[in-house]
């Protein structure tokens, strides 16, 4: 897995909440049993239309995002199905990390993402940055008054900043195991592969038929 | 010191506790079907790595198979995916139950009937509704194709402990009014992130009656609401069902007894604390049905199309989305909706009892006119049980369509599909844009309320069908 320290780049808004990984990467395509060529068909419902062509009010279709690679949503992102393909296509389309918001509603607090889809993630080395709503709101319409702005995710100083003509930066917080695993881009199989004792002599003791 | 089930399962699971806090979790069970597991495969072959327990590891085919000519699969891409799956078993030494095997079926639905699924176990799969298994008082949820990989390897999983969330259905459920109606409820009550980050119990009054088919009805849309896991404690109708039917994973004869000695001891203490909870009064639920896409869009079928600005929890913008998508207008009566197709399956909604519910609505009566009704058993055991009560030909003669054991219309990655702009009433569990096929639109239901709509061409208040 790929190290992810911090990332420099430009953001392109999504302006929906609650987008499941069946908008991600349509049922379709889950077909192959390859790990890569996921890419061209992220989001495929709403970039193209129906005739294959480039829907051109879709912001990924946009000449001002083309060469984003920080994607930003709104809360619950990536909910519904655990497909991983979502999160292969989302990296593979170039994207380096996810900003959304978590989201005050009626009193009950909305997590920026799924729980499933965020730990895909991470296993991929994809990062996944839950800001404030105001934060993001504020990312929002920065991006649509700068063109090509960009920002940076510095992980382990967990700081977002915008390249603003005066720079505003944002604090975010991040399960310390996750930024470990991230900035060590460590591979999990390895290492449980190494607490063979443990598990032998788990096994030892456990019954599995209760 | 007192613990919930779920902290009763999680405790006995725990293999070491990680430096970084994490828990390595042991998986009794593992839950592994075509779509999701290629990759991980693919991955144990190139760093040269076993299965580490295969007799653990449980495969099937369910989510590309044709439910009409099951084995003539027409897309090559399908096919491929099946025939993967085949090769990962034979070489990785898994029990697998293909086409050929008269016990397959939609994952979830034959992990129960195997006796794959017991109380006090952990199980996962590369498929979100794994929390079904929750039902048994199990602890089961959905992992990606990277974790399913790591269990493979290992048996275990790293985790962090997830929170608990109590809810209570108090008092009884009224006649007509099903699980899928008090979860669809819950759903829409604490939005579809209301249960992100915990692992959700329920429990009350109107859970106890509730058959094993409806319980899992119940955990199975746990993940609609955020959790990954939902579970209900074991009690008698759970050990009855485990040792019922020709469930060959099941323990028996003395080993059963001790199970069931074991299993007494789950439930959660009465002291226990749980990190959230919330009372539903399951008296006053009436029978759902989603009007938006996804499944915390829901009302009452009484009610009307809201306006953009009157959805709690959801902003203007989000609702006029899903409105359009639906093309429906605020204020048309649920019950004057019309609709083109019915779907009765999925993992949600197709076992036994589903279809014998189905089927008294359908006896004695007909489709409406244009419109297709696919009725699909989750599973070959729950096809051939239905067809030997008869079931089979009760939907036949009513005019809907009998099929083969699979995943089918619930997402379409088969040929059973919703054409742009098709509405549908299903029993499946979600109604995202597409998920039955590209610009389908899908609105959620319990059976009862998809053979009613079935019947009249329309939602229609089951409480209120002749009879």
């Amino acid at each position: 897995m790929e190290v992810f320290k911090s990332h420099r780049g430009i953001m392109v808004t999504l302006d929906r909440a609650n987008v499941d990984t069946d908008q991600i990467i349509p049922k379709q395509f889950l077909k192959s049993i390859q790990r890569t060529g996921f890419e061209k068909n992220l989001f495929h419902d709403w970039r193209y239309l129906s005739d294959g062509k480039p829907n051109p009010d879709f912001p990924l279709n946009q000449e001002r995002f083309k060469k984003a690679s920080i994607l930003v949503a709104r809360n619950n992102f990536g909910c519904g199905s655990s497909r991983e393909h979502a999160v292969w296509a989302i990296q593979q389309y170039g994207f380096k990390a996810v900003f959304a918001p978590r989201a005050e509603r009626n009193g009950t607090s909305i997590p920026a993402f799924a729980d499933i889809f965020r730990n895909n993630s991470t296993k991929n080395g994809l990062l996944t940055v839950e800001l404030k709503e105001a934060e993001v709101e504020e990312i929002f319409q920065m991006v649509d008054r700068y063109t090509g702005l960009e920002a940076t995710v510095d992980l382990e100083r967990q700081r977002v900043t915008l390249h603003l003509p005066e720079e505003i930066s944002f604090h975010f917080e991040i399960d310390p195991s996750v930024k470990e695993h991230l900035v060590r881009g460590l591979d999990e199989i390895r290492q449980t592969l190494q607490l063979e004792q443990n598990i032998k002599a788990f096994e030892d003791r456990h019954n599995t038929q209760r | 010191m007192a613990r919930t089930l779920f902290e009763k399962i999680w405790d006995r699971h725990v293999v070491t506790i990680l430096p970084d806090g994490t828990v390595l979790l042991y998986i009794d069970r593992h839950l592994v079907h075509e779509v999701t597991s290629p990759q991980a495969f693919e991955g144990l072959r190139l760093a040269r790595t076993k299965v580490r327990r295969p007799e653990l590891t449980f495969a099937t085919m369910d989510h590309n198979v044709p439910t009409d000519d099951r084995m003539n699969i027409k897309d090559p891409i399908s096919k491929a995916q099946i025939e993967a799956l085949a090769e990962n078993a034979r070489e990785f030494g898994i029990t697998l139950y293909d086409l050929k095997s008269d016990q397959q079926g939609i994952v979830h639905i034959i992990g129960p009937e195997l006796g794959i699924t017991l109380p006090g176990t952990t199980i996962v799969c590369g498929d979100s509704h794994t929390s079904t298994h929750g039902a048994f008082g199990t602890l089961a949820f959905g992992i990606g194709t990277s974790e399913v990989e790591h269990v493979l390897a290992t048996q275990c999983l790293r985790q962090k402990k997830p929170k608990t969330f109590k809810v209570e259905f108090k008092g009884k459920l009224k006649p007509w009014v099903a699980a899928k109606d008090m979860i669809l409820k819950l759903i829409g009550a604490i939005g579809t992130a209301g249960g992100t980050g915990y692992v959700l119990e329920y429990g009350g009054e109107a859970i106890g009656p509730l058959s094993m088919e409806a319980r899992m009805t119940v955990c199975n849309m746990s993940i609609e609401a955020g959790a990954r896991a939902g579970m209900i404690a074991p009690d008698d109708t759970t050990f009855q069902y485990i040792a019922s039917g020709n469930r060959p994973f099941a323990p028996k004869g003395k080993a059963f007894d001790e199970s069931v000695a074991f299993w007494k001891t789950l439930p959660t203490d009465p002291d226990a604390k749980y990190d959230r909870e919330l009372t539903i009064d399951a008296s006053l639920i009436t029978p759902q049905v989603t009007w938006g896409t996804n499944p915390g869009m829901v009302m009452d079928v009484t009610g009307r199309i809201p306006e953009p600005d009157q959805v709690p929890g959801y902003s203007r913008k989000d609702v006029e989305q899903a409105l359009s998508y639906m093309g429906l207008k605020p204020g048309t009566p649920i019950t004057e909706i019309k609709i083109d197709t019915v779907f009765i399956g999925s993992c949600t909604n197709a076992r036994i009892e589903d279809l014998r519910t189905a089927a008294k609505i359908f006896k004695g009566r007909k489709v409406a006119p244009r419109v297709r009704v696919l009725v699909v058993p989750g599973s070959q055991q729950v096809k051939k049980q239905a067809e030997s009560e008869g079931l089979d030909k009760i939907f036949k003669s009513a005019g809907a369509e009998w099929r083969e054991s699979g995943c089918s219309m619930c997402l379409g990655m088969n040929p059973d599909q919703l054409k742009p702009g098709e509405r549908s009433a299903s029993t499946s569990n979600r109604n995202f844009e597409g998920r039955q096929g590209k610009g389908g639109r899908t609105h959620l239901v319990s059976p009862e309320m998809a053979a009613a709509a079935a019947v009249t061409g329309h939602f229609v208040d089951i409480r209120s069908l002749p009879r």
